[in-house]
């Protein structure tokens, strides 16, 4: 795997630069990443990358629009607005996630 | 037999009698010892239907007798059938209640109900318009319906569309589009229809080369792709398509797949997750937590694409495991996610893909190395007659549970890796 430097230090990412290590996220770090994909992060977007980081510890994997909809409480159409054109996509690479299943 | 010789017979009961639960009833029968165990299969209805027959009726393939069997007649002996619809499953005391209030009782489950359309799900969809300008077509009355309609449509805006990922056969709106293309030219007015394909995804497929072979695909007939749109509702009334993000795609015809979902039962049972599918370890198929409930086919949550050939591989490997797990050995078959799907293009051509969890579909020749006969990710007519000589495989091999000439497990040999070009 690629090694990348965000916010003056050393991540793994995969070729789309999504990091691949859980641990090595930090709030610093993902401003960085939502900076770079042109994200501008308020109260509102922290929610749903904590509750999408807090997810993926207890399911393994990352929670898709939908269950961020159904088991987070944030409905889709706002997801779409903190997270334009893309919101599963920009909430995991901002959350240093792998992108969420459904994709198959 | 009498309830006094069932009694002392262990008892498997499998919930839905499609692909893969009639295949999974009639392997195991095979290697279940009848004085040890009794199978039962329940399912809502009578009517096994061949569903890869429904995206080809539409365009006059074939007649409605030709893709259903009454399903009762599919099971080897000594199997049960149970006709009736479930209210839930209590794991916890391993019984199954009807809504006719029968009960019955296991010693293992297994839960093969399937994915459904559910243009409930999306406001606007199934309302004064359903089945006269906006279609499905993975039920028997919907491609019917679409197939009349198709016959003395006068042109305009077609759009295919899918709703959210994951959907039973992800490749047949792709299908769909290609198949449509054919049609109109051959009817001498492809110059009167505009064809828009409007997908959640970011592009024609979920798995990069695939996606880039059959976008250029679309390209070259001439048909959009409207990508990243997720549905929030539709305006039957101005016939437009909204998304989340307040796009709208204006449609005379909308052929779509709805929002597909587990049965209902699963919610009512706690048994799902948000799309009520049954989550289970991906390659054993073993419910993640109940040691007695498997879940096959497309109503687990395996993360495969949701289609007969990814039950058929996964089910040839969960016989030999089943028996082992009930006889306390630990369970050695893997599931890799092998699926293969032959893509009807059109003008009596086809392609077929052959992919797993790890290997998006790649070009090369399938199943053997070299030979074939089917070519991977290319069109061909041989191909095509694949795919509708399957038809007679699925009745009397796969449904049977005879062996097909294929390996369960997906093999590289025959592929190769191409460099993209965008």
């Amino acid at each position: 795997m690629p090694v990348a430097e965000l916010a003056g230090r050393q991540v793994h990412v995969n070729e789309e630069g999504f990091l691949t290590e859980f641990d090595e996220w930090d709030k610093e770090l993902a401003k960085v990443l939502a900076t770079n994909i042109g994200i501008e992060m308020t109260d509102e977007h922290w929610k749903l990358i904590e509750w999408l980081r807090e997810d993926f510890k207890a399911q393994g994997e990352t929670a898709t629009t939908r269950r961020l909809q159904t088991a987070g409480g944030f409905a889709v159409k706002d997801q779409f607005s903190l997270f334009p054109k893309k919101p599963g996509k920009k909430m995991s690479y901002i959350a240093g996630l792998p992108k969420p299943h459904g994709c198959v | 037999m009498t309830d006094t010789v069932t009694n002392n017979l262990k008892k498997l009961v499998i919930l839905g009698g499609g692909t893969a639960g009639t295949m999974a009833a009639n392997k195991l029968r095979k290697v279940l010892d009848k004085t040890e165990w009794h199978i039962t299969v329940v399912d809502q209805d009578n009517r096994h239907i061949y569903q890869p027959g429904l995206l080809l009726m539409p365009f006059g393939v074939y007649q409605p007798d030709e893709l259903v069997k009454e399903r009762e007649h599919l099971f080897h002996k000594n199997i049960d059938v149970v006709l009736g619809e479930i209210d839930r499953v209590d794991a916890e005391t391993n019984r199954v209640v009807l809504l006719n209030g029968r009960e019955l009782t296991y010693d293992f489950l297994i839960i093969a109900t399937g994915t459904s359309p559910r243009p409930d799900q999306t406001p606007g969809m199934d309302g004064a318009e359903w089945h006269k300008s906006i279609f499905d077509f993975f039920t028997l009355e919907g491609s019917l319906a679409l197939r009349e309609k198709l016959a003395t449509w006068e042109g305009g805006k077609l759009v295919v569309h899918i709703t959210e990922m994951p959907i039973k056969c992800p490749v047949a709106p792709l299908e769909f589009s290609f198949l449509a293309d054919a049609f109109f030219e051959e009817k001498g007015m492809r110059d009167k229809v505009s064809i828009t394909y409007v997908t959640p995804l970011e592009g024609a497929f979920t798995k990069p080369v695939a996606s880039e072979y059959l976008g250029d695909m679309l390209e070259n007939r001439h048909i959009a792709v409207e990508p990243d749109f997720m549905i929030e509702s539709i305006d039957d009334e101005r016939k437009v398509l909204i998304s989340m993000d307040e796009r709208e795609v204006p449609f005379d015809l909308l052929v779509t797949i709805p929002l597909n979902m587990g049965a209902d039962y699963i919610a009512r049972s706690g048994l799902g997750n948000e799309l009520n599918y049954v989550p289970v370890d991906k390659q054993t198929l073993l419910s993640r937590k109940y040691d007695n409930v498997f879940a096959i086919g497309d109503a687990s949550d395996i993360p495969a694409s949701k289609a007969g050939s990814v039950a058929h591989f996964s089910i040839d490997l969960f016989a030999d495991n089943f028996v082992d797990h009930v006889n306390g050995r630990q369970m050695t078959e893997l599931f890799d996610g092998h699926a293969n799907c032959f893509i009807e293009s059109g003008h009596g051509k086809g392609l077929l893909i052959d992919f797993n969890y790890d290997t998006e579909p790649l070009p090369g020749t399938y199943p053997l190395a070299g030979i074939g006969p089917f070519s991977l990710l290319k069109e061909t007519r041989i191909n095509h007659w694949g795919k509708l000589g399957f038809r007679w495989a699925y009745w009397h091999m796969l449904l049977p549970g005879r062996p097909m000439p294929v390996s369960s497990l997906m093999s590289m040999a025959g592929k190769h890796q191409p460099t993209l070009t965008k």
